[in-house]
């Protein structure tokens, strides 16, 4: 059971974004940090893989055309046996479809059983990726999961609806996508981050892949938003409700 | 100009996503068409065909994304749609990335508007929190592929006629079809419509607790407002997906929006700025959320609420 993890590696959240005023591209530090998104698919293959036993391999895979491996050490350190990082100047700024056509032929590549992603990234978050790479690989996709678990040799989740929740069931190889309600991802211990300073990550280039990084999309203009104002805060000195009282009667709400 | 826009069976109509992009397509001109999957109810079919679809591509809803994917595929080779909208819902992305990839085209998501320019088609999508908007053009040509968000354009009826309705042929596609949903759960939200509701009063991770929801659907039911959290609570288990807002949740326009222990991520904020008046309460005074408040309370949910209930039953009475 070979079980591929995707994830990506981010500008760390806590500072603001800025883009490149030439491509309009998120500007990407040398050293980028695991979307905490994909944190959560870590922790579902990490689970699934004690369930099989010793047969069973995690496997993480990130494109990042910089060659960051800081996110990737993050989620090593979390247990994973080994990564898959694609870096190629090529792929700088990557449309989805380019990304996932990567993700697809590495994962393919690798012989996966199991891929997982996370639902939507926190940087890109056009939520695609997913669903292209199964697509690209020809298998079944099991998306927006909030349980996953493991019965004959097939996949069943719970897939959160606007209503509620489907039980789902598909068969390997296949993909994954969870949501960040499904799991408690684990913090990595002082022996994990240790060990994942030795642990292999195989580089590989778009090329060696057979991937032509394309995009069929360019960008027009870039213009900042007018903020909205910010109004009146006040420090609640006991009668803050009746603020809140006086302007709901403002607007005529009661 | 040919628009194809994705459509799926919701409460016995076509999905909302699917009536906005329709209105929006009609200044658009040309033909329209809507793909729609589900029963196919004689309303859901009516909405649309009074939303402006001539005609509508219909499929089953036991069909697996990949099939849904593969068939509106094959109907691109010989209807050659110029644009595809899609909305922001479970299935319409699984189909949206599936047939990008089959197409080979790539789908921009996230937009905030759809122009068409003669040939050729853009899209606008606010970034960085909604501070900064970018225009994309789509250079592969047809079909572009779009997820637009949700209440990006109003829904309004044309009076159109019933549309006329064929059943999409379905391929076989193997392996990549192989899901099975075995069973449907409804963890339905009481009360007023989230996404409809004229107040909606939401509750973050600074409520402490699932149980303090009880405090906030008491506020909500004495100003006849509906419940909606954050997605950091949905995750934590408080409250069902349905309750959420924000970019991966519903998207609300209300009078008043009152935002109760909630920091004001910008992940929160794209599906509540457009509020009219947005009211807070945070023990934070550097939280981002007053950062777009009307009116700002630095103060504890557990003092401010119920005091606040207390005057509001007072005033009441
Ligand atoms: C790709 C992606 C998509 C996302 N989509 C969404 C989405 O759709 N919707 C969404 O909401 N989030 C979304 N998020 C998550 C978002 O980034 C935030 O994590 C989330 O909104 C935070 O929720 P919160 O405000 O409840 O919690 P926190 O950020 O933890 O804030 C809690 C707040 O409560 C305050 N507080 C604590 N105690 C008290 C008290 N006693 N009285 C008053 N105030 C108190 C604190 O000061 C703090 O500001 C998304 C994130 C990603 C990466
Ligand atoms: N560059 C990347 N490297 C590895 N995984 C990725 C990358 N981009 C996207 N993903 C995966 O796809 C999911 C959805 O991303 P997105 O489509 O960008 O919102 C993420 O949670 C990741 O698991």
């Amino acid at each position: 059971m070979k079980i591929v993890v995707c994830v990506k590696q981010i500008p760390d959240p806590a500072s603001p974004y800025k883009l490149d005023p030439e491509n309009h591209f998120v500007v990407r530090p040398e050293d980028q940090v695991l979307d905490d998104t994909d944190r959560y698919g870590v922790e579902v293959a990490l689970q699934l893989a004690d369930e099989f036993g010793d047969e069973a391999s995690v496997t993480l895979l990130s494109m990042s055309p910089g060659g960051s491996q800081q996110g990737i050490r993050q989620a090593l350190a979390m247990g994973a046996d080994g990564a898959i990082l694609v870096e190629d100047a090529g792929l700088r700024g990557a449309d989805a479809l380019t990304t996932s056509r990567v993700l697809a032929a590495a994962a393919k590549r690798a012989a996966a059983d199991l891929v997982i992603t996370g639902t939507e990234s926190t940087d890109g978050y056009t939520g695609v990726v997913p669903q292209q790479v199964a697509e690209l690989m020809g298998v079944p996709s099991l998306t927006f999961a909030r349980k996953v678990e493991h019965v004959d040799g097939k996949v069943r989740i719970e897939r959160q609806t606007q209503a509620g929740y489907d039980v789902v069931e598909g068969s390997l190889p296949a993909v994954l996508s969870v949501t960040s309600g499904v799991v408690e991802p684990r913090y990595p211990t002082f022996k994990g981050i240790m060990a994942a300073k030795s642990k292999p990550v195989e580089t590989l280039t778009a090329a060696e892949l057979e991937v032509t990084p394309s995009s069929g999309q360019s960008i027009v203009s870039v213009e900042s938003v007018p903020a909205r104002e910010a109004g009146e805060v006040i420090e609640d000195d006991g009668e803050g409700h009746l603020k809140i009282l006086a302007k709901l009667e403002e607007v005529k709400v009661v | 100009m040919k628009t194809w826009v994705f459509s799926t069976e919701a409460d016995g109509g076509a999905s909302s996503s699917a009536l906005e992009a329709l209105t929006k397509a009609r200044s658009f001109g040309g033909d329209l068409v809507a793909i729609h999957v589900g029963a196919g109810s004689e309303p859901a079919l009516n909405e649309l065909g009074a939303h402006g679809a001539a005609t509508v591509l219909h499929l089953s809803a036991d069909v697996s994304a990949a099939a849904i994917a593969a068939a509106m595929a094959a109907a691109c080779e010989t209807e050659q749609p110029d644009l595809i909208i899609f909305g922001m819902g479970n299935l319409d992305r699984d189909v949206a990335g599936r047939l990008s990839a089959r197409l080979g085209k790539p789908v921009l998501a996230n937009a905030v508007d759809v122009t068409v320019d003669g040939d050729s088609v853009r899209v606008a999508n606010e970034i960085l929190g909604g501070t900064t908007k970018v225009v994309t053009q789509f250079t592969e040509g047809a079909p572009a592929i779009t997820i637009t968000r949700p209440k990006a354009f109003p829904a309004e009826p044309n009076g159109g006629d019933a549309p006329t309705v064929s059943t999409l042929h379905v391929p076989d596609v193997g392996h990549a079809g192989d899901v099975v949903v075995l069973s449907s759960h409804a963890e339905s939200a009481e009360g007023p419509d989230l996404e409809a509701a004229a107040v909606v009063v939401s509750g973050g991770r600074g409520l402490g607790g699932a149980e303090k929801f009880e405090m906030i659907a008491e506020l909500a039911g004495l100003v006849g407002g509906a419940v909606g959290a954050t997605r950091a609570v949905v995750d934590a288990g408080w409250v069902p997906y349905s309750y959420q807002v924000g970019q991966t949740g519903k998207t609300v326009k209300p009078s008043v929006y009152l935002a109760c222990g909630i920091s004001g991520a910008m992940q929160h904020l794209v599906g509540m700025k457009d509020s009219t008046t947005i009211i807070a309460i945070n023990k934070d005074p550097e939280a981002p959320i007053f950062g777009v408040a009307d009116l700002g309370i630095v103060g504890d949910v557990h003092n401010v609420v119920p005091a606040l209930i207390e005057a509001l039953k007072a005033h009441g009475s």
